[in-house]
């Protein structure tokens, strides 16, 4: 039952010893940061120059919408949000602890970002994930 | 090089055909746009279809089978949402290059109901709803939430698009709906993904759309050139690099990009244009292109719509179809549906609907991921 819960996606890290983190690859050449690994740069297109970056978990919310249909067995509304974290990578997630309402969706809201169980979701094999969401920041 | 015609155009009307294959939806369209300039499938020298739903079914080969198997070069076109275009595109360089006289560029799609976008990745965990939405309503309402923020556009301007688009459909019949949505009742619909409510939302629907090309000389050959619509301008774009876009799918600088190359090959401003179909999958969309296009500021845009601007008797009219929030969205035709509605009208064929005294008229579309195909066309 206490097994260790499975990064969601690639590109959340969840070390031994330590808190889990974002990771994204910055290139050498352009500086540009990316959500992820990837080898050659989409901006300027340089090769092997990518170094892996911890992300911060800071940012401000860029755009959103807030999602009222989906498909079967997904929990409804709730907010599906763009935010560019504070070093500029841009990345998608759900924004909580927030009311579904326009009026309260501020644009450039501070966010944080916060890691949990991903809403309960297992995999076939039965195991659990860990996921990352975002927070009004307060 | 030679200049490339359009001679023969026409579509369906856009339904729901469950006991139909899509080869032979599509050739129910190519045989119309056959009739429309009076050729015969012995005459075409070369194909080019576009289908998504079926982009490994060599539809082309099995739409020949069901008109007249030639022998002739088919080549099966894939591009998302700019799939017919991209198909029409094509035929239209087989022209320009020199390699053929007469070529039919034919759009297919047969759609299921539903949402679409969103689905599940391999292995692991379902990721929609838990790392935002991946649906189609939800990235187009995020696109246009964006637009909100840098320009202040409001939820009822939003909804006003599909009020107009609805009532321009009432004047199409080979619109999917031909019904009139006040304000009120768009804005009280179901909430799909703000600020898209369901009737913001393009009607997944099957048809086709079907042109037969002829470079210049072959059309006055064949006395065709009194309805030809002559193709100034055809441009396919992907998406430059943006900051956001690996995240945030980006249909606006595909859409500029091409735009201006467009212009610049048609020699002509937005100032010039008469009437466009573009890209409305949903109502939020259809607000981001009127910057991106240039017909005004993009802080204009929703001003365009509150204004009567861009409705039939407008400064520029937009998507006098009834566009694919009312005709509907079968996702492999649409390019070649909008071609045949500007072609309509730059013959003054197009009815109650008619953009009185059209001489240039635009397409667009765009596929996510991101293509975007423009054509500027002219009546001959």
């Amino acid at each position: 039952m206490s097994k260790k819960l499975l990064p969601a996606v690639p590109y959340l890290k969840v070390p031994e010893n330590g808190d889990p983190y974002l990771e994204g690859h910055k290139c050498g050449e352009c500086h540009t940061t990316f959500l992820g690994m990837r080898n050659t740069c989409s901006k300027c297109g340089s090769r092997d120059q990518m170094q892996a970056v911890t992300l911060p978990n800071a940012g401000k919310l860029y755009s959103y919408s807030i999602v009222y249909r989906s498909f079967p067995g997904i929990e409804v509304p709730y907010i599906s949000a763009i935010v560019d974290l504070d070093d500029g990578t841009c990345i998608k997630g759900n924004l909580i602890n927030v009311e579904p309402d326009p009026a309260s969706i501020p644009f450039d809201m501070p966010v944080e970002v916060i890691y949990d169980d991903a809403l309960g979701r297992k995999d076939k094999e039965g195991n659990g994930y860990l996921s990352y969401f975002f927070q009004p920041t307060n | 090089m030679t200049d490339a015609y359009i001679v023969g155009v026409d579509m369906i009307k856009f339904g729901r055909f469950p006991d139909r294959t899509v080869p032979q939806i599509g050739a129910q369209a190519a045989l119309m746009a056959l009739d429309d300039c009076g050729l015969t499938v012995q005459d075409i020298q070369a194909l080019y279809c576009g289908n998504l739903g079926q982009a490994s079914g060599m539809v082309g080969q099995r739409l020949l089978q069901e008109i007249g198997q030639t022998g002739i070069p088919v080549v099966n076109v894939a591009n998302a949402c700019a799939t017919g275009a991209t198909a029409f595109r094509e035929a239209w360089a087989s022209i320009k290059a020199g390699l053929h006289d007469v070529v039919l560029a034919v759009g297919v799609e047969q759609m299921g109901k539903g949402l679409l976008g969103g689905g599940a990745g391999a292995g692991g965990i379902a990721k929609e709803g838990l790392l935002g939405s991946g649906t189609m309503p939800a990235i187009f309402a995020e696109a246009g939430m964006e637009h909100a923020r840098n320009n202040g556009t409001t939820f009822e301007q939003f909804a006003k698009v599909s009020v107009k688009n609805h009532q321009h459909s009432t004047l199409n019949p080979k619109a999917m709906y031909q019904i009139e949505t006040p304000l009120e009742e768009v804005m009280n619909a179901e909430m799909i993904s703000y600020p898209n409510t369901k009737l913001m939302c393009s009607v997944n629907v099957d048809g086709s759309a079907a042109a037969v090309l002829c470079s210049e000389k072959k059309a006055r050959e064949l006395g065709l050139m009194k309805r030809a619509i002559k193709v100034r301008a055809s441009v396919l774009a992907s998406d430059p690099w943006q900051a956001r876009d690996l995240v945030m799918p980006d249909v606006n600088s595909c859409t500029r990009k091409a735009a201006k190359e467009a212009y610049e090959m048609a020699g002509i401003g937005p100032e010039d244009v008469d009437l466009i179909e573009l890209h409305d999958c949903f109502a939020t969309a259809e607000i981001l292109h009127y910057g991106n296009l240039g017909i005004c500021k993009d802080e204009d845009a929703g001003r365009m719509v509150d204004e009567g601007h861009v409705a039939l008797g407008g400064r520029i009219p937009v998507n006098v179809s009834g566009g694919l929030l009312s005709k509907g969205h079968p996702l492999g035709a649409t390019g070649i549906a909008n071609i045949y509605e500007v072609s309509t009208h730059l013959r003054g064929e197009a009815g109650g609907r008619q953009v009185k005294g059209a001489k240039l008229g635009m397409t667009h579309v765009i596929g996510l991921g991101s293509a975007c195909a423009i054509h500027i066309l002219e009546r001959a």
